[in-house]
């Protein structure tokens, strides 16, 4: 369980630094919830805490990510520390933001809305049955 | 699939344009928000987009007999095309060496196929360089986002990324053992996002090398500026199989990777 939370704290934290842009231009106190940006099941059990990873020295400057996870899956990610002001990591971050995992559990779990779908190559017919053949259906 | 009839959105984001249309063997979509959302002059530039892809389509085409790549396959004199094709060739087969040096030979436009000769199929570049060109003939409209979908490779684009109330654009990452479900979504101002894998096509991704699909993963995502870049990547993170994982790693490259025995795993920039 260690050895997980461990990894999922470093890969948390390379993702925020490289890809969060508020960061560098609005400063911590612009994010209202900085690190929430994992879907989370509810409950607890085996397989569930929280871990707060060590500070890490990046060439972007110091990251800190907390993680908590719940029956084995990543619920929340809180960064604590993360780099402030260089113009490089403004320009790193200036494309895109975390992946969101939607770790929700059941096939109920609610989807979260989105623009566009990324699979891989669609044909005709895989595209008559895809979410983005829905997306653009909708709006005809 | 039929010709496009974007309009307005009823719902969600309201001042969302769509359409979409079949083109280079794949379904092209297209979302425009902002000014020119649904305008005339909106609808004009979509069209010229398509006009676009239409001639890389027959430039570039495997299966179009008179198409250049065909003659380069038959091994026909084609020095003389290049200058006519809207896409320039020595943009498409320096990508594509560009792909295999950094790949150790694993992503190759050149394969053998099953009856043992050699082929000449630059698709894997082509497709990205395509979406990518008719992405930026559509961000010429002002003030207006564009969101351009070819087959799945996403290339995103804001007018103001950084503006007041700006909303990014959302890419939803299908699940590839669950087609209609979305196993994470990624918000983006400026960049791309694709995704090679073994849904809807079967192994259509090879590792030229040893001209075998892969037997570990089942789709790569990447994430990055240029969506040649990340379709390219993920391409050959998914050629490179058991690799891949570190190759991307080694490339400080942001990806989601998903195993075929359906664990999914962040890959981000190493921490230097």
């Amino acid at each position: 369980m260690k050895r997980i939370l461990i990894w999922l704290v470093s890969t948390v934290a390379a993702l925020v630094l490289l890809l969060n842009y508020r960061t560098s231009t609005m400063g911590p106190a612009a994010l209202a919830h900085p690190g929430e940006y994992v879907a989370g099941t509810t409950g607890a059990g085996p397989g569930t805490g929280t871990a707060t990873g060590s500070v890490i020295d990046t060439k972007y400057g110091p990251v800190q990510v907390e993680v908590t996870v719940e029956h084995g899956v990543i619920a929340g990610a809180r960064v604590l520390k993360y780099p402030t002001g260089s113009s490089k990591d403004e320009e790193i971050n200036s494309y895109a933001l975390p992946i969101l995992l939607n770790r929700t559990v059941g096939e109920d779990a609610v989807q979260p809305q989105v623009d566009m779908v990324s699979g891989a190559t669609y044909t005709s017919e895989a595209y008559r049955d895809s979410l983005q053949s829905a997306l653009d259906e909708a709006m005809r | 699939m039929r010709a496009p009839q974007g309009q307005a959105t009823p719902s969600g984001a309201a001042d969302t344009w769509r359409a979409v249309e079949q083109l280079m063997g794949m379904p092209v979509s297209v979302a425009l928000r902002g000014r020119h959302a649904g305008s005339l002059q909106g609808r004009r530039t979509w069209q010229e987009a398509v006009a676009f892809l239409r001639t890389v389509d027959a430039d570039y085409s495997p299966f179009r007999q008179d198409s250049w790549v065909t003659r380069v396959d038959r091994g026909e004199e084609v020095t003389a095309a290049p200058a006519t094709l809207a896409l320039d060739p020595a943009e498409v087969l320096g990508r594509a060496a560009a792909a295999k040096s950094a790949t150790g030979g694993a992503f190759d436009v050149w394969r053998t196929g099953a009856d043992g000769r050699r082929h000449f199929d630059p698709s894997g570049v082509v497709k990205g360089l395509a979406v990518q060109r008719a992405a930026v003939i559509l961000q010429q409209l002002p003030d207006t986002d564009v969101c351009l979908n070819g087959g799945g490779d996403v290339s995103c684009w804001m007018a103001r990324p950084h503006g007041a109330g700006a909303e990014e654009w959302r890419i939803g990452v299908e699940d590839p053992f669950s087609p209609s479900r979305l196993l994470a979504h990624i918000p983006v101002r400026r960049g791309a996002v694709a995704t090679s894998g073994l849904a809807h096509r079967g192994a259509h991704v090879r590792d030229a090398r040893t001209g075998l699909p892969p037997r570990h993963l089942a789709a790569v995502t990447v994430v990055a500026d240029d969506l040649v870049d990340a379709d390219v990547a993920a391409t050959c993170a998914l050629a490179l199989d058991s690799d891949g994982p570190q190759w991307l790693r080694d490339r400080d490259l942001t990806a989601l990777v998903v195993r075929r025995d359906g664990s999914a795993e962040l890959i981000g920039a190493r921490p230097s």
